[in-house]
């Protein structure tokens, strides 16, 4: 057998690609944190909870309308960001004018609800979701064996990556989203309607984490406390990356995802810590993040 | 927070009032278990002095640490470790574990202060997250147990603090002197300084002043004194759990001192009170504690975001703080 470092080219290649699929949702999840940040200046705490509420709302699709994943990939998105555009409307957008601070404090609390009303219904155990039939079973690749759904996921994920930054950097609407991060009243007074914006990139961020949340139900287990596990994560990966750049979030992700699986394979005890260890050594070398702008 | 805090104008007034409360506060404590159960007293003691020491970074330096479960948490660890394997007396393993705390503090506040604001808080957040993935694998916290059946001992050689009035009013005494340290905290010249870079940090750093020393001064005390809560409280209830190392415990205090009123002394006192009580009667109605605390905070946030002592003050002063 082939051997990387003394250790099976194949566990290797399998903590690898575990790597990968973590840092395509860390990517995911902080990109999506970064779109939110960069329009509304919120922190949105909540976003490991809409992870976890997309999960559910597929799982949920499934169990009692017998609704499968292809739709659910559509409907969990959009339920999740009209979720977020209710939230926006109802209660974020009262909060702009105030410290930052608050709006972490409000989607802080808002994840607390969520999370306690799964919990009470759902308790804590996770609830298995299938892999849909044509993406079950595995490729081999030759050098190792791949599960499609795995590979589908990395895919995904790449796509959406993609999708969101040409939306942003490419398109009228997000040179709109763009002008109003830098100067909302001048953009107001052009003309574009700055609220309705804010408010639709609430609901693009939240729709972002729901689309993570089910095409994560099928390799994690749809537990209410899936989220918020993950979005501490995150928040170290946004650290790291500095919010001032869409692919700057996304870049980090992938790498601290993978960064993770390589200390998987080499010292398994410290794979939960490297992620906030990378942290603290960014902090004191570039204060600002890898690819802030401000410190 | 600046937008919280009352101005100077009606300082004066607002101290006279508040050292009625005072007075009356610990009158009310004094008697109060021979009314209600001590037990449930001590937490409410314990909790509300980790609060005051949360508020003098939050209220105080303007600092919002997500992490402050660490400290509260490591200390009763310490402590705990210190009472029941090395057979320490109490008031030794109490300090032991408010030094902990404050070299912890030591360290998160080291990188913490790197950047503001929001970053601040998820920085805290993530280191503390951190120390609590280390809290599940060290050996010497014993896992998912917890160091369990912490002897509580004889204070100084002579008071018996199995007695429960001896326990309570030990705690009373620690809870009384951490407050009035951080009220000298507070309003010694050091204190000045943190609250000039609460309202301004710019105009401070322009004064000459090197913020960060005082940032990291300011969170390495808020550290200890959170610590020295978190040792109490592990001598108090004779164990120490992964609970209180958890984010979620970082976010009750968030909670106790929102709810209290951000940047007053005794607003996290009520804070601490009122979550607790509120905590206890669930706990046995069976309506999910997190939902209930989770709601708090929304309505705390978007209608009364100058908690109960706060608002009180706003409405005895008739200084609307436009917010």
């Amino acid at each position: 057998m082939t051997m990387i470092f003394g250790i099976p080219v194949q566990a290797f290649l399998g903590q690898l690609l575990v790597g990968l699929i973590n840092g395509s949702f860390y990517a995911m999840l902080s990109l999506g944190l970064a779109v939110i940040f960069g329009l509304l200046r919120v922190i949105n705490f909540a976003h490991g909870a809409q992870y976890m509420l997309g999960a559910f709302v597929g799982y949920l699709l499934l169990t009692y309308l017998g609704i499968g994943y292809w739709p659910a990939l559509i409907l969990a998105p959009l339920i999740v960001g009209v979720f977020g555009i209710v939230v926006e409307r109802l209660a974020l957008s009262r909060l702009y004018d105030l410290d930052p601070l608050y709006g972490l404090l409000f989607t802080f609390g808002l994840a607390l609800v969520l999370e306690g009303i799964f919990r009470y219904y759902y308790g804590v155990s996770g609830n298995p979701y299938a892999v849909p039939p044509l993406l079950s079973g595995g490729t081999n690749l030759g050098f190792m064996f791949l599960p499609n759904y795995r590979g589908w996921v990395v895919v995904a994920s790449l796509i959406v990556c993609f999708g969101t930054w040409v939306l942003i950097e490419k398109t009228r609407l997000g040179s709109y989203l763009r002008a109003a991060t830098e100067n909302p009243r001048l953009v107001q007074a052009f003309g574009v309607n700055v609220p309705l914006l804010l408010t639709l990139t609430y609901g693009l961020g939240s729709a972002l984490a729901g689309l993570a949340g089910i095409l994560a139900a099928p390799i994690y287990q749809v537990s209410p406390l899936m989220g918020s596990d993950l979005i501490i994560v995150v928040f170290a990966v946004v650290v790291v990356g500095g919010m001032g750049s869409i692919l700057g979030a996304i870049v980090t992700g992938y790498m601290l995802g993978l960064a993770e699986g390589l200390t998987k394979v080499f010292y398994p005890e410290a794979s939960n810590l490297v992620v906030f260890v990378i942290m603290a050594i960014v902090l004191l070398v570039r204060p600002a993040g890898l690819f802030g702008r401000d410190a | 927070m600046p937008e919280l805090t009352l101005r100077e104008t009606s300082a004066k007034t607002s101290a006279r009032l508040e050292w009625t409360l005072v007075g009356l506060g610990i009158l009310a404590l004094l008697v109060a278990p021979f009314l209600v159960y001590p037990i449930f007293l001590m937490k409410m003691l314990c909790f509300a002095l980790f609060a005051c020491a949360f508020n003098l970074l939050l209220g105080y330096t303007g600092l919002l640490s997500f992490g402050h479960a660490t400290f509260f948490g490591a200390a009763a660890y310490f402590t705990a470790h210190a009472v029941k394997v090395w057979g320490w007396p109490p008031e030794a393993g109490i300090l032991l574990g408010m030094a902990g705390a404050a070299l912890l503090g030591l360290v998160m506040g080291f990188f913490a202060i790197r950047r503001q604001g929001i970053y601040f808080a998820m920085i805290t957040l993530a280191l503390s997250q951190m120390f609590f993935f280390f809290c599940v694998q060290a050996p010497f916290t014993q896992g998912e147990d917890g160091i369990q059946g912490v002897p509580r001992g004889m204070l100084l050689g002579v008071l018996d603090l199995n007695v429960s009035l001896n326990m309570y009013y030990f705690v009373l005494a620690v809870f009384l002197v951490g407050v009035f340290a951080i009220w000298r905290i507070v309003n010694s010249p050091f204190g000045m300084i943190l609250r000039s870079i609460r309202e301004n940090e710019n105009r401070a750093i322009s004064l000459g002043y090197s913020v960060a020393n005082y940032k990291l001064g300011a969170f390495v005390m808020s550290a200890a004194l959170a610590g020295l809560a978190g040792s109490l409280k592990a001598i108090v209830f004779q164990f120490a759990t992964l609970t209180d190392v958890t984010w979620q415990m970082s976010g009750e205090v968030i909670l106790m001192t929102l709810l209290g009123g951000i940047g007053t002394m005794v607003g996290p006192i009520i804070g601490a009170s009122l979550v607790i009580g509120l905590e206890n009667t669930l706990a046995t109605s069976g309506f999910p504690v997190t939902i209930a605390t989770g709601l708090i905070f929304m309505v705390c946030v978007l209608v009364f975001r100058r908690g109960i002592v706060g608002e009180f003050y706003a409405r005895i002063f008739g200084r609307a703080g436009k917010d």
